[in-house]
């Protein structure tokens, strides 16, 4: 009875210990939402701040960006665009690598997969003046196309397709053989469908690094409505603050969508964020 | 993680597939001898063109000087000019940097998932999505909030707390220390549930039968903790501080969301933050690509300690 007590008493005190932290660690999203209703004026003047002035809050910032920020919608085009197509190439691509290493006995593979896993270990940012000098060669400059190859084949994903894909029944393999199915066959019509919740947990991995994706970006794109959302808030990010309402309604309709995706896909989301590590 | 799917449809989808006499070619991309290289190839492409050549290329422009239509081998001298004040200037920030996230996202989300894990805590679930939730955020965003939190506003929250606390406000983003607070509490405030979770998924790994053991020798919380816990949770904290290494030595949007490419006195340079400075900002490309290689040499070094006080092969990522 007394160490029930005890432990009741443990467990309350840690539960809001909890939600004090939770608390903490969502204030920040909190205040960029209730300050997304605050007059951009206050905003740029006062920051974001404990004394809000209720009777101020409207919906001015909202009106403005869906009415007249045509610039901002077309940042959220591209960024639409740039993570649909890294996406559905990347998963693709990696996919494929990724599946043959697991399944298949040949020459080189274990090189392949040392490969990949040197690549993981070196970082994007050494090899991006070379890369934007390729780009500028071949006048790619300013293009989707230069925002995405380097993201094509990930190897992150190639490594957790592999994993994922040396737990697949090849027994199945052998009987699509004998019923006369191609390799290729075999991989789209039976592998490839099998291997569903990893792709989308790196749909979601994928997808979130090309949407919040920034310097590469900001490397190769040049033009005011080539922006992605990240470049294009950051040039709103001055001190003169002419573009607050922008600014603080248009991060608001970054991470909403987000928000809402992750809470209906928690599991994929968790799965694909921690793939870099744990068990192998 | 997940399981495999069950394979319960697949017969229908084989029926579709009819038999037909296959040419030489058609046999021969289909033999199991080309297959595996044909879906290995976008990997071999991208690692020719998107990894060796730009690495190799990388290497041979820092002994380079670069101007419009006018490249010319110039030895050392980006290598000479490299170990300047701004340099190590750089270097300093970035290393002060790499210390403390590594210290509060490896302790920090190892004593919050040790708590998850217990029985203490209610609620679990919803306080493991609100702490990862700013993963979910950008640099760009996320900074842009704490630009207007750390406002040098009387009445922004941070000198709204400071003041409470009976302190003079504070120009956050002019001071040496303030501009590192910054920095950390921004990587620290989006990277802690992500590893929250990593210490989660070595936690559920540890068997309850050690601790039923345990329990039966009488040992107490605090030794299970000791010799149970902290023990099994080695390779993931060793795997968690390596790709914070990594990820400090690669840090610049924490920087460029609060000065851009300038900050007063340097307090926010980093290391590539001077690779940004130098090869795009001055178009001096030759010169980057120098701070580049030692860039990587000092991650090489970084990696090659790591494995030997290690002794295995670890894997870092992004």
């Amino acid at each position: 009875m007394d160490t029930n007590k005890k432990n009741s008493g443990l467990t309350w005190v840690a539960t809001v210990g909890f939600a004090l932290i939770s608390l903490i660690i969502l204030f920040p999203i909190i205040g960029l939402l209730i300050s997304s209703f605050r007059p951009s004026s206050d905003l740029m003047r006062d920051g974001i701040t404990f004394s809000i002035d209720f009777s101020q809050l409207n919906m001015d910032n909202y009106m403005y960006i869906f009415q007249q920020a045509a610039s901002y919608w077309s940042w959220y085009g591209n960024s639409l665009i740039i993570s649909a197509l890294t996406i559905v190439l990347s998963l693709f691509f990696s996919s494929m690598v990724g599946y043959a290493l697991a399944v298949y006995d040949f020459k080189g593979r274990n090189l392949f997969f040392v490969l990949v896993l040197l690549i993981l270990m070196i970082p994007f940012e050494i090899l991006m003046l070379p890369l934007y000098q390729m780009m500028v060669g071949a006048q790619l400059v300013d293009s989707y196309f230069a925002v995405v190859l380097p993201l094509i084949v990930a190897p992150v994903a190639v490594f957790f397709f592999r994993q994922y894909a040396t737990g697949l029944p090849t027994a199945l393999m052998d009987a699509a053989r004998i019923d006369g199915s191609t390799e290729y066959g075999i991989y789209f019509k039976i592998m490839l469908p099998l291997m569903g919740p990893s792709l989308a947990a790196m749909a979601i991995l994928q997808g979130l690094a090309s949407w919040n994706n920034f310097l590469w970006p900001l490397l190769v794109l040049r033009s005011n409505d080539m922006f992605t959302l990240p470049i294009g808030l950051a040039t709103l990010l001055t001190p003169y603050g002419n573009n607050y309402d922008i600014l603080i309604a248009g991060s608001v309709l970054t991470i909403i969508p987000i928000v809402i995706l992750f809470i209906f896909f928690q599991r994929y989301f968790v799965a694909g964020l921690t793939s870099g590590g744990v068990k192998g | 993680m997940s399981s495999p799917g069950q394979g319960s449809h697949t017969s229908a989808s084989l029926e579709k597939t009819a038999y037909k006499e296959p040419n030489k070619f058609l046999r021969f991309l289909n033999s199991k001898k080309v297959v595996p290289y044909i879906f290995v190839s976008p990997f071999i492409l991208s690692f020719l063109i998107l990894t060796l050549y730009p690495a190799i290329h990388g290497i041979i422009m820092s002994f380079q000087s670069i101007l419009p239509g006018q490249v010319e081998f110039i030895g050392l001298r980006n290598y000479e000019r490299v170990f300047n004040p701004n340099f190590y200037k750089a270097l300093s920030n970035t290393t002060i940097y790499v210390i403390l996230t590594v210290i509060i996202l490896t302790l920090v989300p190892m004593l919050l998932a040790i708590l998850l894990n217990s029985k203490l805590v209610k609620f679990k679930t919803i306080f493991r999505a609100s702490i990862f939730i700013p993963a979910l955020t950008s640099t760009i965003v996320g900074g842009m909030i704490f630009r207007l939190m750390f406002s040098e506003a009387d009445s922004s929250v941070a000198n709204q707390i400071v003041n409470f606390l009976g302190m003079e406000s504070i120009d956050w983003r002019y001071n040496a220390w303030s501009a590192m607070f910054l920095m950390v509490i921004l990587a620290s405030w989006r990277w802690i549930g992500v590893n929250v979770l990593y210490f989660l998924a070595q936690l559920q790994n540890i068997s309850d039968e050690l601790y039923e053991a345990a329990d039966i020798d009488g040992a107490s919380a605090f030794q299970k903790l000791r010799y149970i816990t902290i023990p099994h949770l080695k390779p993931i904290t060793i795997f968690v501080s390596t790709i914070t290494i990594i990820n400090g030595f690669r840090m610049f949007e924490e920087s460029f969301v609060f000065w851009e490419t300038s900050s007063p006195g340097n307090i926010g340079l980093t290391v590539v933050g001077y690779i940004y400075q130098q090869g795009i900002g001055q178009n001096d490309m030759g010169f980057g690509s120098a701070i580049g290689v030692v860039l990587m040499l000092i991650i090489f070094v970084i990696s090659i300690i790591n494995l030997i006080a290690t002794g295995t092969f670890k894997r870092g990522d992004e």
